[in-house]
């Protein structure tokens, strides 16, 4: 077992670069209540030695969250979580996750197809946006 | 501050001629020191040749090379820096890592054996068995503890993976980023397996036809790079702007691979990003198709 608070996965063929696939798996954690304020990130060793990756990329994922001001490094000691990512708190996250997976279900027992799920996924989220831009 | 002190490499029209074949021709290139980088091109295009100029196996029969702020020659204090492991891993086989570590000591004014056997303890690499009887990826471990135990400044590996299965290979490099997250030091691996080199490395040497062809951050050569889908049209007609890498031309279609200094205008062109292994791919290609006087033009539209 790794002794580090999180572990991490890199998916090379999604097109997202890897230092934002980093950052978004500990905001992740962090919405889902699995890192919290105060926790020690992995560090930089640690996380090389567990996917293989250049240590500049995850110093640069860590600065991402620094800019975003949801962790703060010390140096000599450790980036730490300072703040929650906007959003609601884990639990509301968890409800609505599972409210959207009794939609999804029932959305395919209608026929549709994920494809299908996915265009209208973006559709309403672009929808929404240009009521609320508007 | 002073250059020598950024650069790792420095190089500038270095080549290598054995009797009347150049090995490695006009290679000019700059690496800054703490980068991981990436030394990529097709067999026989020079990269064994250039790694052994860095470190002073052989003299160039043109142009110079500057490493670590020094010329490579075959000197105890040149060479206490460099750390080199050449292809195939050269260990003696019926000696153990154990062994080995010993007459490293002897050899080397610093020499860390702990750090090494420590690495090797926590792989469960058995290290009093001759390495004949270990697996290739575990020998491939070795050979990466014994130069790291001279804790070099610079780290240069030919082809280092080459004989290893992916969960061998993905050890190996974890051992490799572990040991530069750690040390800061600056590697050159040369390798054909871009899919591990994409995720390890952040800096990128492409050799074709025994020049360089692209040496870089891989995120600018990444941003510098797009491809461009269209209506068909003579390759002359682009934008001059673009460099075309490739070009694939159908009776309709035409597709190309261009290195862009801007945002590319004419919005005929669907454009997308490209990942590393095609733009190296583009290139090599490009380089054959020189080499065989040859153009990409597929279906002629008479």
């Amino acid at each position: 077992m790794l002794r580090q608070s999180i572990s991490f996965q890199l998916n090379p063929d999604s097109g997202v670069p890897a230092y934002l696939q980093l950052a978004q798996q500990v905001k992740q954690a962090i919405r889902m209540g699995i890192l919290d304020v105060g926790d020690k990130l992995p560090t930089v060793k640690e996380v090389v030695a567990e996917v293989a990756i250049n240590p500049n990329t995850v110093m640069k994922a860590y600065w991402q969250l620094e800019h975003e001001g949801l962790v703060e490094g010390h140096q000599g000691v450790g980036t730490f979580v300072s703040r929650r990512p906007s959003g609601p708190p884990p639990d509301t996250q968890a409800r609505l996750a599972r409210r959207l997976e009794r939609w999804v279900q029932s959305a395919r027992s209608e026929g549709l197809n994920d494809e299908s799920i996915e265009a209208m996924l973006r559709a309403t989220l672009s929808g929404s946006r240009v009521e609320r831009t508007a | 501050m002073n250059v020598r002190d950024v650069l790792a490499i420095h190089t500038t029209g270095l080549g290598k001629r054995y009797g009347s074949s150049w090995a490695l021709q006009d290679f000019s290139a700059s690496v800054p020191r703490g980068h991981v980088t990436a030394l990529v091109g097709p067999n026989g295009v020079g990269k064994t040749t250039l790694l052994k100029l860095l470190v002073g196996l052989c003299a160039p029969s043109a142009g110079e090379a500057e490493v670590l702020g020094r010329v490579p020659q075959q000197s105890e204090e040149f060479l206490a820096s460099i750390g080199y492991l050449a292809q195939d891993v050269p260990l003696y086989k019926q000696l153990s890592a154990d062994d080995h570590l010993e007459i490293g000591a002897r050899l080397n004014r610093d020499w860390d054996a702990t750090a090494a056997r420590a690495r090797l303890a926590a792989l469960r690499i058995p290290t009093n068995r001759p390495v004949a009887t270990l697996s290739g990826g575990q020998r491939a471990q070795v050979g990466l503890s014994l130069v790291l135990a001279k804790r070099p400044q610079l780290l240069l590996l030919d082809e280092p993976m080459a004989a290893l299965d992916p969960l061998a290979r993905r050890e190996f490099l974890a051992s490799l980023t572990a040991a530069v997250a750690d040390e800061g030091l600056s590697v050159v691996v040369s390798s054909h397996l871009l899919h591990d080199l994409e995720r390890v490395c952040d800096h990128l040497i492409l050799l074709a036809a025994s020049r360089t062809q692209l040496c870089g951050d891989i995120d600018e050569v990444l941003a510098e790079h797009r491809t461009l889908v269209g209506p068909r049209r003579a390759v002359n007609e682009i934008e001059p702007r673009l460099t075309v890498v490739k070009a694939t031309q159908t009776p309709r279609q035409t597709r190309l691979l261009v290195r862009v200094d801007g945002p590319v205008l004419d919005p005929s062109w669907e454009v997308t990003e490209v990942g590393l292994e095609d733009i190296v791919l583009a290139y090599m290609e490009q380089d054959e198709e020189l080499a065989n006087g040859q153009l990409v033009e597929i279906g002629h539209a008479q």
